[in-house]
């Protein structure tokens, strides 16, 4: 057990390093930051001023290996636009998107579920067809084109809810979020939804297959038996027995789904880190790419790493068989 | 040899479409792809005008509401944009950009990841686990993210976008051939094949490749599918297509620049097509996945 901990750590601390290092040399390519923090008229001097105290006449692989001993320490350099450490503005956008994230998780359980209950419980029926179809064009929908039609709707013809920003914040056990106001919650609803779309469909496709794998089962024929009413067995017996496995993919799917918040933050330009990445591709802030990517990523093996730690708990064939 | 294998992708394409026709909704989706297809293709013979030669376009023209007429006396049935374009010349020309990246990436990411999968299926050991641990790491990442990456290291432009999102697909397609090769050398014809001395790259390339095209045609689907959707996003973001090369994403982008001050067509058209393109290719996906394949459905 320990062995394959360890294995799975060492391959994770691997995976960080070649990604920082690719990322590294990529974002070093993609341009030269000096055009954009200097007005086009400047000197010779003063270019080679501004490059010498943010260390870009450094060769390479001096920058690199700079670059990696200060981000061991959490120290991802100064952004170039914020003037302030790359970490401290990443961090400060990530309980917006997280909370983004969390209320499409939420949305999607609480749609998702009964829907593919209902669709499971009789395959091939005309509910199971349209709901299903419907999974398809969940899918199928462009997410940022499905976002501006959800503005276009809700905020600009019925203007019913507000389509950009986050709106008041309040503190709930110390926590700054959107639900403690009013109008932080509306602002919440419109990317939530966004975000939220594809998930329903995935959260459905899986009930449905749960539940046409659990129905005929025989502790669903002995409830049956028992005259218990077939909603209870559906929505209590059923339920109850598929949702493991549905909680686990969403919990791989939360990295994704921050991922994802790039589009959603884009188009109701939401104050969180997706947003804040498109912003500094586009304004060449190096410092704060890398530092998304690598965070990103990193929270992205923590989450497969436990995922995998807790499988293997679970169930020790996998672990015979990786090891 | 030969023989055999024509004739079974011929059974196997009777097969597919008898399975098509079968289900009006896919034979719908599937018609319609074609039409969409057709007029990506014979866009310049199809469009009123070409909407980049500026010669055609009138800039008086500029942001009329659908089925409005013009200053030259034409109608446009979609309406024009902030330059006085044609809306529906220019979603068929964007179509054709679309429908190129879509169908290229796909293509490039089916060949990348059969030769991998076959390689990994073949080999095995040290080389096998090599390649399948590097599919599983990219299949864990979701997609926008290893293509932000991607674009982020190699910079924007069409061959960049192309290369992103082969980057992102070729583990699905890696995944599914060496699942089926494997099964496939364990059955009597791969082992016959051995026993009579043929070389492992002829029996892998003849006699087993063959026998993946069902999961690789799904997935193939799905994938060009998920490229055309992943590169409108890309472009939409302002980090895929250059201006240049307006794919339906880009058409969105800028029509989303005056969708709030109720000028809609520009936006709403070209989404609506590109929903209308993705969610028939997923369709049709999904109906061939039940045709090849029952067990192949997750």
């Amino acid at each position: 057990m320990t062995v394959f901990i360890l294995r799975r750590v060492l391959q994770a601390i691997l995976v960080l390093f070649i990604t920082s290092l690719v990322v590294f040399l990529g974002v070093y390519a993609i341009g030269d930051p000096l055009e954009i923090l200097l007005p086009a008229d400047a000197s010779m001097a003063e270019r080679a001023q501004v490059a010498a105290s943010l260390h870009l006449d450094d060769p390479l692989p001096l920058q690199y290996l700079n670059f990696i001993t200060s981000a061991l320490q959490g120290d991802f350099g100064r952004s170039f636009v914020y003037n302030r450490p790359a970490l401290d503005v990443i961090f400060e956008r990530l309980p917006a998107t997280l909370e983004l994230v969390t209320t499409s998780l939420i949305l999607s359980l609480i749609l998702g579920i009964p829907l593919g209950l209902i669709a499971g419980v009789k395959p091939g029926s005309v509910t199971d067809e349209s709901i299903m179809t419907g999974s398809i064009l969940g899918f199928s929908l462009p997410n940022f084109w499905q976002g501006m039609m959800l503005i276009m709707i809700f905020a600009v013809w019925l203007g019913w809810l507000p389509s950009t920003g986050r709106g008041q914040t309040g503190d709930i056990l110390g926590i700054r979020t959107s639900y403690a106001t009013w109008d932080g919650f509306i602002h919440l609803l419109l990317p939530a939804t966004n975000l939220a779309l594809a998930q329903i469909a995935l959260v459905i496709r899986l009930t449905r297959t749960g539940v046409q794998e659990t129905m005929p089962l025989d502790f669903v024929k002995y409830a049956r038996a028992r005259g218990i009413s077939e909603r209870r067995i559906l929505f209590v017996h059923v339920l109850k027995t598929i949702l493991i496995p549905i909680v686990t993919v969403l919990g791989i799917e939360f990295g994704s789904l921050i991922a994802f918040a790039v589009v959603t933050e884009t188009i109701f330009a939401w104050p969180g880190v997706g947003k804040l990445i498109i912003d500094s591709i586009n304004m060449l802030d190096r410092p704060i790419v890398v530092a998304y990517i690598l965070v990103i990523v990193a929270m992205f093996i923590v989450i497969n790493l436990i995922v995998d730690v807790l499988y293997s708990l679970l169930d020790p064939r996998i672990r015979s068989r990786a090891s | 040899m030969t023989m055999t294998f024509l004739r079974k992708s011929e059974s196997m394409a009777a097969r597919i479409l008898r399975g098509l026709l079968s289900s009006p909704k896919a034979t719908i989706a599937a018609v319609i792809c074609l039409i969409l297809v057709f007029s990506a293709i014979f866009a310049p013979l199809i469009a009123p005008q070409n909407p980049y030669d500026l010669n055609e376009i009138d800039f008086f023209d500029a942001k009329l509401p659908p089925m409005s007429e013009g200053y030259s006396g034409m109608t446009y049935i979609l309406g024009t944009d902030g330059q006085g374009r044609d809306m529906f010349s220019a979603m068929l020309y964007g179509l054709r950009t679309s429908l190129a990246v879509g169908v290229t990436s796909g293509l490039l990411a089916m060949l990348v990841g059969t030769a991998l999968g076959l390689i990994a299926a073949y080999r095995g050991g040290f080389l096998d686990s090599f390649i399948m641990r590097f599919v599983d790491l990219m299949l864990g990442f979701p997609t926008i993210l290893v293509a932000l990456m991607v674009l982020v290291v190699f910079g924007q432009g069409v061959g960049k976008v192309i290369l992103a999102l082969v980057f992102v697909q070729w583990a699905y397609f890696a995944r599914a051939v060496r699942a089926t090769a494997l099964v496939e050398s364990g059955k009597e014809y791969a082992e016959a094949a051995r026993c009579l001395g043929i070389p492992a790259w002829r029996i892998m390339g003849g006699h087993i490749l063959p026998n993946c095209l069902p999961p690789l045609i799904v997935i193939g689907t799905i994938q060009v599918a998920s490229a055309i959707a992943a590169e409108a996003t890309l472009s939409f973001l302002g980090i895929g297509l250059p201006i240049t090369q307006p794919s339906l994403g880009l058409l969105i982008s800028n029509g989303y620049q005056v969708m709030l001050a109720g000028l809609y067509w520009m936006s709403v058209y070209p989404g609506l097509l590109l929903l209308v393109l993705v969610f028939s290719v997923n369709i049709v996906g999904d109906r061939l996945r039940e045709i090849l394949n029952p067990r192949l459905a997750q």
